[in-house]
C-alpha cells in the first residue's frame, strides 16, 4: 500500500507543479514582468529628476515587486480555482502545511526572478552606479524580502480563492502586513547599490528585520492556512 | 497514517459492507436545508444512481459523502468514519468529483494523473493502470488537457482517482457535456470501477440512463429520499 | 434542541448596570476634562485632547487584543465556538470606531502642538496600519460563505494583524532612528503629568472600558439573535421541505 507524502514531499511536489504551469504558461513572464516594468518606466515620468529617481530607485523596485505580488498571488490561486483543483486537493485530505509551503516557495521563485529583472531596470533607466561589495547584501535581501511577500501573499490569497471580490480584497488584505518588509528591503538594496548615502555594511540589519518576517509569516501561514482555505 | 488503520466493524449496523450511512441527516446550506433528513444506506462495490430535480439535494448528498460538508442533524458514516467527527480519515479514500474536474489546464493528461497519484503516494505504475482503465491513448497522455474535449477531461479526472486506488468514487453529473458516445463510454468504465470493487455514486437528470446502469437508483425529493430502487 | 424564549432586548441586568455605570464616569470625564483639570503649563487647553486620545488608543488595542485571543481559540476549535466568534467580531468594529478615534485625536494635538498633523513616528504609523488591517479584517468578515467558514477565515485574520503588530512597530523604529530630526519633535504624548490630569485619564480609561463591554455584548447578543432567527427559520424551512414530499412526487 502507497503511503501519502510528508510535508517537504508535498511542498516540493506543489512547487514544482506551480513552476511548471509558469514555465508552460509564461504569465509571470510575459505579463506580469512586462507591466512592471512599465511601471519602473513611469515613475521616471511621475518623478522627472534623475538624481532623485537614483536615490528613489530602491523603494520604487520593491513597489513595483509588491504591486506584482498582488497579480502573481492571484494568478497562483486562480490556477487551483479554475477547474476545482483546491477543492479537490481538500478532498484528497493533501496536507495544508505542504499546499502552504510549495505555493509560497513557487510564488517566491517568481518574484525573485521579478525582483531580478526590476533590479536590472534600474540599473539602467535611473542611471545607477552600484559598489562593487553590494552584491552579498543585494542577492540576500531579496531572497529574505521575495519569501516574506510571497508567504503573506500565499495566506490570503488562498483565503480570498474563489470568493467573490477578491480582486478588490487581496490588496487591503496584502498591502498593511508587508510594510515592514517594503521598509527593510528599501533599505537594505538602498544600502547594497549605494543610493542612500549608507555604507554596504549598514544594509546588514534590515537583511535581519527581512529575516525575522520571513520566518514569522511563514510560521503563521503554516498554522492557519488550512483553516483558511477549508470549506 | 490513520486511515491505514483496519476498518472496525460498525456495531450500530452489524455489518461493513456498507460504505454509506446516512441517517436523519439534515444540511443546511445558508438558512436553506439542502438535505431535510436523508436515510440511505449504500453497499460496498455497488453502482447508485442519485436522480431527482434541480434543488433536491443531490449535489449535497455527495459532497456530504466527500466530507465536504458536515451534518447539521443526524448521521452521516462514509467508510465507517464519521463525518460530523472528524473527516479526516476519510480523505484520500474518497475521490469527488463535482461539475469541474479538477485539472490543471497547462499540465499534461499524464502529468495531471501524475500529480493527483503522487497526492496519495501512488507511482507510475498505478497511474498506467489508470490511464489503460480509463481508455486514454498514448497520443492523449501527452496532450494539455486545455486541449481535451470535455469527455476527455472527465476520463483524465478519473483516471486520477483511479491511479489514487479511491474506494468510493462521488461524481456529480458526470455525463454533462458529453455526447452520447462519451456518455456510453464512460457508464461503461464507471460500471469496470465498480466491478472492480469501488463503490460509484453518481447524480444525473437523465433517468432512463441511470435506471438501466446503476445497481441501487436513489429518488431524491425536496431534500429527502422518496423512492429506492435496487437490483 | 430547546428553543429558548425570545429576550425583548439585548440588556439584562448586567448590562444596564454597566452603561449606567459608563454614562456617570462620562459625566465624570467631561467634568474632570473640561473644568477641573487645569491647562498645561506648555499645551495649554491641547492636553485636554489627551483626555480622550489615550483612552481611545487603550481601548483600540485592548479590542484587538479581545479579537485576537478569540481569533486563536476560533482556530484551535476549528471554527466551532461561534459565541467567541461573534465577541471576536463585535470587538473589531469597536476597535476600529476607537482607532479611527485616536487617529483623528492624535492628528488635531500634533497639528497644535507640533505644527504637523502626521508625524512618521513609530507607535502612529502602527497604529494608522493596523487601522487598516481591521478594515479589512471587517471586510473578510462580510464575505459570503457559511458561519464557519466566516469564522475561521476572519480568525485567519485576526492572528496575522496581530503578529503584525510588533514587526511594523519594531521596522518603523529601525527605520525612523536613522533620521536624527525625529527626535526634535520627540516630545511624544508623554506630557509633565501633575495628580489631577493623571486622575482624570483614570477616569477616561475606566469610563472607556465600561463603554466597550457594554458595547460587546450588545453587539455580540444581537448577532446571537440573528444566528437565532436563521435556527428558526430552519425548523420552519425543514416543515415547508416535509410538505412538499407528498405533493411533490416526481415532477
Amino acid at each position: 500500500m502507497s503511503t501519502p507524502p510528508g510535508v517537504v514531499a508535498t511542498a516540493r511536489m506543489i512547487a514544482a507543479r506551480d513552476l511548471r504551469i509558469e514555465w508552460r504558461a509564461r504569465v509571470v513572464m510575459n505579463q506580469v514582468i512586462p507591466f512592471a516594468a512599465v511601471t519602473m518606466v513611469l515613475f521616471a515620468f511621475a518623478v522627472d529628476d534623475t538624481g532623485a529617481l537614483g536615490r528613489l530607485a530602491p523603494g520604487l523596485v520593491w513597489l513595483t515587486v509588491m504591486f506584482s505580488l498582488l497579480l502573481c498571488a492571484q494568478r497562483a490561486f486562480a490556477i487551483e480555482s479554475a477547474d476545482g483543483a483546491l477543492e479537490a486537493l481538500r478532498v484528497a485530505g493533501v496536507d495544508p502545511v505542504g499546499i502552504f509551503l510549495g505555493k509560497a516557495a513557487a510564488l517566491a521563485v517568481q518574484l525573485l526572478a521579478l525582483a531580478a529583472v526590476m533590479v536590472l531596470a534600474a540599473l539602467i533607466l535611473y542611471d545607477l552606479d552600484p559598489p562593487a561589495g553590494g552584491v552579498v547584501l543585494l542577492v540576500t535581501s531579496a531572497i529574505c524580502a521575495t519569501c516574506a511577500l510571497a508567504a503573506t501573499g500565499t495566506i490570503y490569497a488562498g483565503l480570498a480563492a474563489g470568493v467573490s471580490g477578491r480582486e478588490t480584497l487581496l490588496p487591503l488584505l496584502v498591502v498593511p502586513v508587508v510594510s515592514p518588509v517594503l521598509i527593510g528591503a528599501t533599505r537594505a538594496v538602498e544600502a547594497a547599490l549605494g543610493t542612500g548615502g549608507t555604507a554596504v555594511a549598514d544594509g546588514w540589519p534590515w537583511v535581519g528585520l527581512l529575516a525575522v518576517v520571513a520566518v514569522a509569516s511563514a510560521v503563521v501561514g503554516a498554522l492557519t492556512f488550512g483553516s483558511a482555505i477549508r470549506d | 497514517m490513520s486511515a491505514d488503520r483496519p476498518t472496525t466493524p460498525d456495531r450500530d449496523h452489524g455489518s461493513t459492507d456498507a460504505a454509506v450511512v446516512l441517517e436523519a441527516a439534515v444540511v443546511v446550506m445558508g438558512a436553506f436545508p439542502a438535505l431535510a433528513g436523508v436515510d440511505l444506506r449504500v453497499r460496498r462495490g455497488t453502482l447508485v444512481g442519485l436522480r431527482g430535480p434541480n434543488g433536491a439535494g443531490k449535489t449535497t448528498v455527495l459532497r456530504l459523502c466527500a466530507g465536504l460538508l458536515r451534518p447539521d442533524r443526524g448521521t452521516a458514516r462514509v467508510l465507517n468514519v464519521d463525518v460530523a467527527d472528524d473527516p479526516a480519515p476519510l480523505r484520500w479514500r474518497v475521490g469527488y468529483l463535482g461539475h469541474s474536474n479538477g485539472l490543471y489546464d497547462d499540465l499534461t493528461a499524464l502529468e495531471n494523473v501524475t500529480f493527483w497519484a503522487s497526492t496519495v503516494g501512488a507511482g507510475r505504475g498505478d497511474v498506467d493502470a489508470a490511464m489503460a482503465a480509463m481508455e486514454i491513448s498514448d497520443r492523449l497522455r501527452d496532450v494539455r488537457v486545455r486541449h481535451l474535449s470535455a469527455g476527455q477531461r472527465r476520463r483524465v479526472a478519473l483516471a486520477g482517482l483511479v491511479a489514487r486506488r479511491c474506494e468510493l468514487w462521488l461524481l456529480d453529473e458526470p455525463h454533462t457535456g458529453l455526447d452520447v458516445d462519451a456518455r456510453d463510454q464512460l457508464d461503461r468504465l464507471l460500471r469496470a470501477g465498480a466491478d472492480a470493487g469501488a463503490t460509484v455514486m453518481l447524480s444525473s437528470h437523465d433517468l432512463d440512463r441511470v435506471d438501466a446502469m446503476v445497481d441501487h437508483g436513489v429518488d431524491l425529493v425536496a431534500g429527502r429520499v422518496s423512492r429506492e430502487v435496487r437490483r | 434542541m430547546t428553543t429558548p424564549t425570545t429576550p425583548r432586548s439585548t440588556g439584562t441586568r448586567a448590562t444596564r448596570v454597566i452603561g449606567i455605570a459608563a454614562i456617570v464616569m462620562s459625566a465624570w470625564l467631561t467634568l474632570f476634562g473640561l473644568v477641573l483639570s487645569p491647562a498645561d503649563v506648555a499645551q495649554g487647553d491641547a492636553v485636554r485632547i489627551m483626555y480622550v486620545h489615550v483612552p481611545s488608543v487603550w481601548l483600540a488595542y485592548l479590542a484587538f487584543i479581545v479579537t485576537a485571543i478569540c481569533s486563536v481559540w476560533v482556530l484551535v476549535a476549528r471554527g466551532r465556538v461561534p459565541g467567541v466568534d461573534r465577541v471576536a467580531g463585535a470587538s473589531a468594529e469597536i476597535g476600529v470606531v476607537f482607532m479611527a478615534v485616536t487617529l483623528v485625536s492624535g492628528m488635531l494635538w500634533g497639528r497644535i502642538t507640533w505644527g504637523v498633523y502626521w508625524q512618521w513616528d513609530a507607535r502612529l504609523t502602527t497604529t494608522a496600519l493596523l487601522f487598516i488591517t481591521y478594515i479589512g479584517y471587517l471586510a473578510v468578515r462580510g464575505l459570503d460563505g457559511s458561519p464557519e467558514q466566516r469564522a475561521r477565515r476572519s480568525a485567519v485574520v485576526g492572528v496575522v494583524a496581530v503578529a503584525e503588530i510588533p514587526l511594523v512597530h519594531w521596522s518603523v523604529r529601525l527605520w525612523r532612528s536613522l533620521h536624527q530630526e525625529a527626535t526634535v519633535l520627540d516630545t511624544d504624548l508623554d506630557v509633565d503629568i501633575d495628580g489631577l490630569m493623571l486622575f482624570t485619564l483614570f477616569v477616561g480609561v475606566i469610563a472607556f472600558t465600561l463603554w466597550f463591554v457594554w458595547f460587546v455584548l450588545h453587539r455580540a447578543r444581537v448577532m446571537a439573535l440573528a444566528a437565532l432567527v436563521e435556527e428558526r427559520s430552519l425548523d420552519e424551512a425543514l416543515a415547508e421541505r416535509a410538505a412538499e414530499v407528498p405533493a411533490g412526487g416526481q415532477n
